[in-house]
């Protein structure tokens, strides 16, 4: 019963690997690893009730979470080139 | 009591089974369409499509146990995140300086000259 969502997620899975190594702009490449992210919290949802274990549920949650501030920290390092610049008042305070 | 049970199992496994099939579908999209905006649309629709049909495919074959309210949380979060994440990476690819190919592949050949976005990898 499981199974069909199962082999759906695993074939979305190959896919999404597929565009995230064959693509041309490293934002296909977020876009392809937002989406495995995405995909391996279904997937773990599904395993969890295939095998009868249901602390799976608060691992694909945990995954959800950090797959989203993953994908927002790459863009952020992205547009600014580092996490977070250190304005000349943080310089001040080391001296 | 009995049918009840078969009305939900058979809705579960349908839902399970169009989750999957939107999943690949959107994956399907990912790897065919030509640019970076139109393959957002198709991570939309695993975000959105695949993920609430599955999860609500779950939830009915867990009833109501703690389970339900787990999956509930994980559904949540990923309506809400999902688009943030979306709109976060349309930000940034246009202020790299992407832009979505306006022009149908028809046009491309009459005017002859090359793709204005430069971006798509065939065709």
């Amino acid at each position: 019963m499981f199974w069909a969502a199962m082999i759906g997620i695993l074939v979305a899975l190959a896919l999404a690997l597929v565009r995230a190594i064959a693509g041309p702009t490293v934002y296909d490449r977020i876009l392809a690893v937002n989406s495995f992210g995405t995909l391996t919290v279904l997937a773990l949802s599904v395993i969890g009730f295939l095998m009868g274990r249901p602390d799976f549920l608060d691992i694909a949650l945990v995954y959800a979470l950090i797959n989203f501030i993953g994908t927002i920290a790459v863009l952020k390092f992205l547009r600014y080139g580092d996490f977070a610049r250190a304005t000349q008042a943080d310089d001040n305070d080391l001296v | 009591m009995e049918i009840v049970n078969h009305i939900l199992f058979y809705a579960s496994w349908a839902l399970l089974a169009a989750g999957g099939l939107l999943c690949v579908i959107g994956a399907f999209g990912l790897v065919r369409f030509p640019e970076t905006y139109t393959r957002m649309h198709a991570a939309g629709v695993i975000d959105t499509g695949g993920a609430l049909l599955i999860l609500a495919g779950l939830m009915l074959q867990s009833g109501l146990t703690l389970e339900t309210v787990k999956l509930a949380l994980i559904m949540f979060f990923l309506l809400f995140t999902s688009p943030t994440a979306g709109y976060a990476l349309a930000r940034g690819t246009w202020s790299a300086g992407h832009r979505p190919i306006t022009h149908t592949r028809s046009d491309a050949r009459t005017d002859g000259h090359s793709d204005s976005a430069g971006m798509t990898d065939d065709g």
